[in-house]
């Protein structure tokens, strides 16, 4: 991550060579806020690392969230010195295609905040239309301050906000729960942070047509497509995190199913990526199973295991292939009875 | 008796100690919040130690992590009802407990005229006691 916080050495000695912490040492200027200690004791360096390291490509998205961590740690410092610090508003709106990593960065958002101190708890509501808005008239109100409720302290995450709006009936409800929303995203912002998320276009709908909403939250950050050389990167931290391997092969045949599969329909970015390697696995397993049926020996190395190959992969309706459920359920009863 | 200096309610906890302020009842609700105890707010205007169960302003409050949700039902239930006794309890669903665990009051009229003791004459100069609110002899609504 090219930004300032972290060209910052992690663990610099404090000034004046002692052991112990405290604001004493700090003697060059009176009264001096040791940013750097600030920034080592909240561990954050640990926790934009861990972001670094396990959500790949999305540099803006990064750069926004240590910006804001930057921005956290100064107002400390200015507290600390006695100067003026209002709360600021930490409202965020995550927009991008489907599969971009808007959840997942949410969910790290939680724990940013909490370390930083920014909220009080290290805990993520997230709610949907139907948790927030009601059936009948009367309904809607109570069930949104409950939710409310539950997430104080915390972060509230709203998945596919834009169906909280819902312009084509003027007596939907969802225009109340917007209301209750507003109202405690202004009057309670130490209380609660909210994070609003939905695909770019129908958000920006959404916005339009809630003016109030779009004004009361800081930080738009729009999640970019990611790049083939990105997506192929993506796939293979999937396949370490759940103990899995592509072979050379089997790397390069991904290659090209990333290329192909992002010229087509519905393509959802890490989401299909994740679809093909839960397809890849299956058809794994079925060679696996195979392969041991017709040798007449169970065994199956844990090397054999871990493996993807090849053809797991090119087997996919992608490289043109039409797809085998039927060969491949049709082999393994066959080979199970002939094996007795 | 039931009542002390200046005919103060002493019901639940710190109720002989001055009010609670909004940062030390914020405090008391965070401690039952990490027990893991549902916290709920009732009120009444019919104080009699013997009246157990008090109305209830709103659900009892589950699945809650910080404090800040309950001070707002707290408040809403002070601005609805300014001249009632509020409580707040904290109601422990352990099994074997199953009870309210904390309880005490978070807002009470300026005015408060306290209790009477009656004395009731029965065969044999047996002798009951019953306890009456100056307040109840109004109408419910009307009493402070």
């Amino acid at each position: 991550m090219a930004t300032t916080l972290e060209d910052r050495p992690r663990t610099a000695p404090p000034p004046g060579g002692a052991v112990s912490g405290g604001h004493d040492q700090d003697n060059g200027t009176p009264g001096a806020v040791d940013l750097r200690r600030l920034y080592r004791d909240t561990g954050i360096g640990e926790v934009l690392q861990q972001l670094d390291d396990e959500l790949i490509g999305l540099a803006p998205v990064k750069e926004r969230i240590s910006e804001i961590a930057a921005y956290l740690i100064v107002d400390k410092a200015r507290r600390a010195q006695g100067l003026r610090s209002g709360s600021p508003s930490l409202h965020m709106c995550f927009t991008g295609n489907p599969g971009t990593g808007k959840t997942t960065v949410a969910q790290r958002m939680a724990d940013i905040l909490h370390r930083l101190g920014y909220i009080r708890h290290n805990h993520l509501v997230s709610v949907t239309r139907d948790d927030l808005v009601g059936q009948y008239i009367g309904h809607t109100a109570p069930k949104t301050r409950e939710v409310l409720k539950k997430a104080m302290g915390g972060v509230l995450f709203i998945d596919e906000a834009y169906y909280l709006y819902r312009p084509e009936n003027e007596r939907d409800y969802g225009q109340e729960s917007i209301e209750i929303l507003l109202q405690i995203m202004e009057n309670q912002r130490d209380d609660l942070v909210v994070i609003l998320a939905g695909y770019k276009s129908r958000m920006d709908t959404f916005f339009q047509s809630n003016p109030g909403m779009s004004s009361r939250i800081a930080h738009h950050i729009d999640f970019p497509d990611y790049s083939a050389e990105e997506l192929l990167r993506i796939a293979q931290l999937m396949v370490t995190q759940i103990d899995y391997r592509l072979d050379a092969e089997a790397q390069t045949a991904m290659r090209e199913y990333v290329e192909r599969r992002m010229s087509q329909a519905h393509f959802a970015n890490a989401r299909s990526i994740r679809n093909a390697l839960d397809r890849a696995r299956l058809r794994q397993a079925a060679r696996l199973f195979r392969t041991a049926m017709s040798a007449r020996e169970g065994d199956s190395g844990k090397d054999e295991l871990m493996t993807i190959a090849a053809a797991d992969i090119r087997a996919s309706r992608v490289f043109g292939n039409e797809p085998r459920p039927q060969k491949i359920a049709a082999a393994l009863p066959e080979a199970a009875i002939s094996d007795r | 008796m039931m009542t002390n200096y200046g005919n103060r309610l002493t019901q639940g906890q710190f109720s002989f100690l001055p009010d609670l302020t909004d940062a030390q009842i914020k405090a008391q609700v965070s401690y039952a919040l990490k027990q893991g105890w549902a916290v709920n707010v009732e009120y009444t205007d019919d104080p009699h130690p013997r009246n157990t169960y008090w109305e209830m302003f709103g659900l009892p409050m589950f699945d809650l992590k910080d404090p800040a949700g309950v001070m707002q039902e707290i408040d809403a239930c002070r601005k609805t009802f300014a001249s009632h006794y509020v409580r707040v309890t904290a109601f422990d669903a352990t099994r074997g407990w199953e009870t309210p665990r904390m309880s005490f009051i978070v807002n009470r009229p300026v005015e408060e005229p306290g209790f009477r003791l009656d004395r009731q004459e029965m065969a044999g100069r047996l002798q009951r006691y019953s306890i009456h609110s100056y307040a109840a002899d109004k109408p419910a609504g009307e009493r402070y």
